[in-house]
This record gives structure tokens, C-alpha cells and sequence, in this order.
């Protein structure tokens, strides 16, 4: 009962400091913190994927998917955000369910160069085809919701907003993830073929967590649109996704809230070295060498091996399965 | 094949699995050549024969995980040629693996529990809002009574990678009997156990065919073969050899070359 009443205890910290926090920040900072807050969901969704054991390259490419999605919407139909946001999230996951056909053929290695020229393909239609994409400029205008006389344009309360959407989209991640399906997610990963022999569909699996991740990554692309208020393909290249991956890497991904570590402790780290900008790229690669290096498990791994550290007592922190 | 009728101590009277003319090639290479035999519902068959006879291939071949080139495979009177191997298990086919073959990551139930699918399987709706609660917790029981039954119940929350060789392959079992097979291939069981841990795997192999699945086994432990099997089917490049009861398989004289090499 302790542990229990403890978890609600620092939950309910955790819920005071995040409403609190864009009232201690600077106008600047609080625009960082909803693009943190976004990138949270980014990553999250990446973790589903990545749970069967796929690393897929195309994940910054569907969270375009959601903006362009967001974005036509907005400016051809007049839809307001609160239909944007689902269609973003829908498209993108149908976008995805197409895919999983040629690509779920690939696994590994070949899988990940697959995802790539996937992506590639979608984020260069972007590029060339101006009427509706926009180009390379992309395309501009797109505007927060209005509710009463409360103006999202302002950071404060879109920050509350996203707070709101990315916490639900969280809250179902974890629910799947500690599911049944999250368990089969699992034993595929580590297992194929012995899921396979007690007759799990390994293929759909695959495909339905590359296509659960594609639909939130697709939410996450219609609130970053909404607030920035323009979009272009450039914002979803490859360089985007060396940063998923590297906040998923450096943060671990045994645990649900191992990249939501990496992306929020990287993102503040990033701020810091802010005056440092030409030597910014070679940080970020030291960064992520040393973490493979030293801390193979990510930076969650750390109270584990505090603990062990203080008790001398193996313990297997390897375990995908916390309790 | 009526010496067979009178001499093999048969459970039932059905064939559950019918291997028909059977051939598997790789490029230029036989693996399995124009194979035929019949697996009888409730006997423990052995599947036997010098490295590289093919067992293994058969095996894959049963459990769709490879596609014979040509011949055909009944379960139950029913083709299930190409089938997936996911497929098949849902038939009620289930094989287990050559060396230990576990989700070494999950914990005892864990492993178990994804053994479960026929009964457990949740989808994405009520994944999410919790509801197939009722089906999960039958699954849950379901694991509880197979660890039981498997003698595993006290190791319940270790990691699989931390169980000794024994216990690992009693859990591979149990994932598999999770999975409420029919029938049950397992490939190389005793492999690299003690005498002690064999004995012990022979007396769960026994009580698995009580509890009414057949089995089939490919097993190069000839003392443990010859303890457990009604039956042998000897395999020898590819091709079937003999067919008989352990005392016929033991005396029968191309058995015997096939394995000593026409050493007399």
C-alpha cells in the first residue's frame, strides 16, 4: 500500500511541476518546452515500434505525414484542430498500414534501409509536387484553435493544450504497451520464431506496432504544425530522425519512460551548450558513443545500478518487463 | 505394417499426422526424398537417424516452416502444406527447438503466458480499455496449472535465462503445452542433459502423452529413444529407412550400418 500511495504522491509532484513550469520560463523557453513536450510523444511512439525489435527510419517522415495531414486540412477544409489532430494521427497510420507490405517482407538491416527509402520517397513528394505540398517552402497559416477568448498562440496555454493531448496519447501507449499485445510485442522481439510455433502472427504484429506508432507520431506532427504555424519537408529529414534516435539511445529503451528520459535530459543538455554552436554536432556524437560505451542501458539504468551499486546484489537490469 | 498393428502398444486407433511422399530440395541438394509415414493419435514416436538424415528438415517442414517441394502433409486428414507455421500451431501443431529456445528476457509466467495466445488473444480495443479482463485471467489460470503441472510453480517469477538447463526445458515445454497442442514435435529434448536431468525429462514426456497429446520427437539420445518411443522411424539421407518398434529398430541390420558405417 506504501509503494502505492507513494507513486500517487510523486505522480502528483510530477503534475505540479509540469503546470507550473512554463510560469517560471522565459518567452523563449516556453516555446522549447512545448516542442519537448511534442518530441516526448515522438519518441514514445518510437518506442512501440522499436518494441519488435525494428528499428524503422521512417518515423520523422510519418510525423510529417500528420503535419502535411493537419496543415491541408486546416487550409483546404477549414477543419478546426480537434478534427486536424485525429485525421493526422488516422492518415498517417494508413499510411503506414500500406507500407507494412512491402516492408514487413525486410527485417533488420534491410528493414531499416527499406524504411529509409520509404520515407525518402514520401518526403520528397513533398518536394516536388508544389500544388498541394508547397516545395521545398512548404506551406504557412496554419492556426491554434480558438475556444472562448482563450488565444492558443500564445505559449502558455498551447502548452497546457498539448500537455493535455500528448498525456492521453501517453496514458495509452503505457496501457498497450502493458497489455497483453505489448507482451506479444515483446516475444517477438526476442523471439520470432518460438512466438511463431505457438502461433502468433508475427507479421501483423510488426505491422500493428509500426502502424500504432505511425498514428501518434501522426498526432504529434498536427500539434507541432498548429503552434508553428508552417511546415516543410526539410523539418523531417534524416537529421530529425539521427535525433530520435539518439534521445531513444541515450535515453535506454527497456523501459516506457527510458526515451521520455533521453529527450528531456538531452533537450536540456542541448540548451546549455547552446553557445557553443559550431562544436554542437561533435558533442551530440561524443555524447552518444560514450552513453553506448558506459551506459548501454540508457540513462535509466542509473537508479538500477545506484542500487546494485549500494546492495551488492546481482540483478538482472536487462529486463524489458519492469513491474 | 500388421506386425506393427500388433506389437506397438497403441493408445488410439486414429492417424493424426500422415507424411505423404514427402520431398524437400535446397537448390541441388535432397534434404528429403519421397518420405512417407503415419503418426498414430496418443503414441510417443521417435523420429531418429545419423546427422544430416533430415529429421530436423522434416520437422520444419511439419511445422510450416519450411514448404516441402513436393508429397503432402495431413494433420487430422487435412492438408496443411504451405500453411504458416503460426497457422499450424493454431491447428494444434506446436514444435519445440533444437538447443534451449526460450524468451530469455521475460520471467517464467511471462514466457508461459505467451504461450497462451489461442486463449489469450487481446485486441488493440480491448487492450486499451481493459476489456477482456475475464479471457486474460483465464489465460493467467491456465499458466498457473501448467507450471504445475510441469513441476515449475515455485520458479514462477525468475528470469528464463537464470533457470538451470533442466528447468529451461521443462518451461520450453510448458510454452508449448500452453499452447494446447494436439501434437507435439520436440526436437532433440535430452540433448546435453545428465543422466539425472534426462530421466527427469522422460518422466514429463510420459506424462505429457497421458495428459493426451501425441508426441513426436527427433533424438539422438539412443537409451532415452529407445526407453520412451512405441515406435522409430529411422531416417537415412533423406530417405525413410525402417520403420519398427524400438526391439526391431535395435536388430534390424541397415539400421545398424547406417550407423556404424558397414563396420561389422
Amino acid at each position: 500500500m506504501t509503494g502505492k500511495t507513494g507513486k500517487i504522491i510523486s505522480g502528483l509532484v510530477l503534475l505540479a511541476a509540469l503546470l507550473l513550469l512554463p510560469h517560471l520560463l522565459q518567452y523563449h523557453h516556453q516555446d522549447l518546452l512545448i516542442f519537448l513536450t511534442i518530441n516526448v510523444l515522438v519518441v514514445a511512439s518510437y518506442r512501440i515500434v522499436t518494441l519488435t525489435g525494428e528499428w524503422s527510419l521512417i518515423h520523422a517522415v510519418m510525423m510529417g505525414v500528420g503535419g502535411y495531414t493537419a496543415t491541408l486540412a486546416f487550409k483546404q477544409f477549414e477543419l478546426g484542430m480537434w478534427f486536424t489532430l485525429p485525421l493526422a494521427g488516422i492518415v498517417a497510420a494508413a499510411i503506414a498500414a500500406l507500407l507494412c507490405f512491402p516492408l514487413f517482407r525486410m527485417t533488420q538491416f534491410y528493414f531499416l534501409i527499406g524504411s529509409f527509402a520509404a520515407g525518402e520517397a514520401i518526403r520528397l513528394c513533398w518536394i516536388q509536387f508544389v500544388n498541394p505540398f508547397g516545395g521545398t517552402g512548404g506551406l504557412s497559416g496554419v492556426e491554434p484553435p480558438l475556444i472562448g477568448n482563450i488565444d492558443f498562440l500564445e505559449p502558455v496555454p498551447y502548452y497546457y493544450l498539448t500537455l493535455v493531448v500528448v498525456g492521453m496519447c501517453l496514458f495509452i501507449l503505457h496501457r498497450i504497451e502493458k497489455s497483453r499485445i505489448g507482451l506479444i510485442l515483446h516475444s517477438v522481439h526476442w523471439n520470432s520464431p518460438l512466438a511463431e510455433s505457438v502461433g502468433v502472427d508475427t507479421w501483423r504484429y510488426r505491422a500493428l506496432a509500426f502502424i500504432i506508432g505511425s498514428f501518434f507520431v501522426g498526432v504529434a506532427g498536427g500539434l507541432k504544425v498548429h503552434y508553428l504555424g508552417t511546415i516543410t519537408p526539410n523539418q523531417f529529414g534524416v537529421g530529425f530522425m539521427v535525433f530520435i534516435l539518439i534521445w531513444v539511445i541515450v535515453g535506454g529503451y527497456n523501459r516506457f519512460y527510458g526515451p521520455v528520459i533521453g529527450v528531456v535530459v538531452l533537450t536540456l543538455f542541448d540548451e546549455s551548450i547552446r553557445s557553443l554552436e559550431e562544436l554542437r554536432p561533435a558533442i551530440y556524437g561524443a555524447v552518444l558513443i560514450a552513453s553506448i560505451l558506459f551506459l548501454p542501458q540508457g540513462l535509466e539504468s542509473i537508479p538500477t545500478r545506484i542500487r546494485r551499486l549500494f546492495s551488492r546484489k546481482p540483478e538482472n537490469d536487462s529486463s524489458p518487463s519492469n513491474k | 505394417m500388421t506386425a506393427r498393428r500388433v506389437t506397438s502398444e497403441r493408445v488410439g486407433d486414429m492417424t493424426i499426422l500422415k507424411i505423404d511422399r514427402v520431398t524437400k530440395q535446397f537448390g541441388g541438394l535432397t534434404a528429403l526424398d519421397q518420405v512417407s509415414f503415419a503418426v498414430e493419435a496418443g503414441e510417443i514416436r521417435g523420429l531418429i537417424g545419423p546427422n544430416g538424415a533430415g529429421k530436423s528438415t522434416m520437422f520444419k517442414n511439419i511445422a510450416g516452416f519450411y514448404a516441402p517441394t513436393s508429397g503432402d502433409i495431413l494433420y487430422q486428414g487435412q492438408s496443411i502444406c504451405g500453411q504458416k507455421p503460426h497457422s499450424i500451431a493454431e491447428l494444434g501443431i506446436v514444435r519445440t527447438f533444437q538447443e534451449t529456445t526460450l524468451f530469455q528476457e521475460l520471467t517464467v509466467f511471462e514466457n508461459v503466458l505467451v504461450g497462451c495466445h489461442k486463449r489469450a488473444r487481446s485486441n488493440l480495443f480491448n487492450a486499451i480499455f481493459r476489456l477482456d479482463r475475464e479471457r486474460q485471467q483465464m489465460a493467467a489460470d491456465k499458466v498457473v496449472e501448467v507450471l504445475e503441472f510441469m513441476g515449475l510453480s515455485d520458479r514462477r517469477e525468475q528470469l528464463a535465462s537464470e533457470l538451470p538447463l533442466g528447468s529451461q526445458r521443462a518451461l520450453a515445454i510448458s510454452v508449448a503445452l500452453a499452447s494446447e497442442p494436439s501434437l507435439l514435435l520436440m526436437d532433440e529434448p535430452f540433448a546435453g542433459m545428465n543422466p539425472e536431468e534426462t530421466n527427469h525429462m522422460m518422466d514429463l514426456t510420459r506424462k505429457v502423452r497421458e495428459s493426451g497429446i501425441t508426441i513426436v520427437l527427433v533424438e539422438h539420445d539412443m537409451k532415452a529413444v529407445m526407453g520412451l518411443c512405441n515406435y522409430l522411424t529411422v531416417l537415412n539421407f533423406g530417405k525413410l529407412l525402417a520403420e519398427g518398434t524400438p526391439d526391431e529398430i535395435r536388430n534390424n541390420d541397415r539400421v545398424i550400418e547406417a550407423y556404424l558405417g558397414g563396420a561389422k
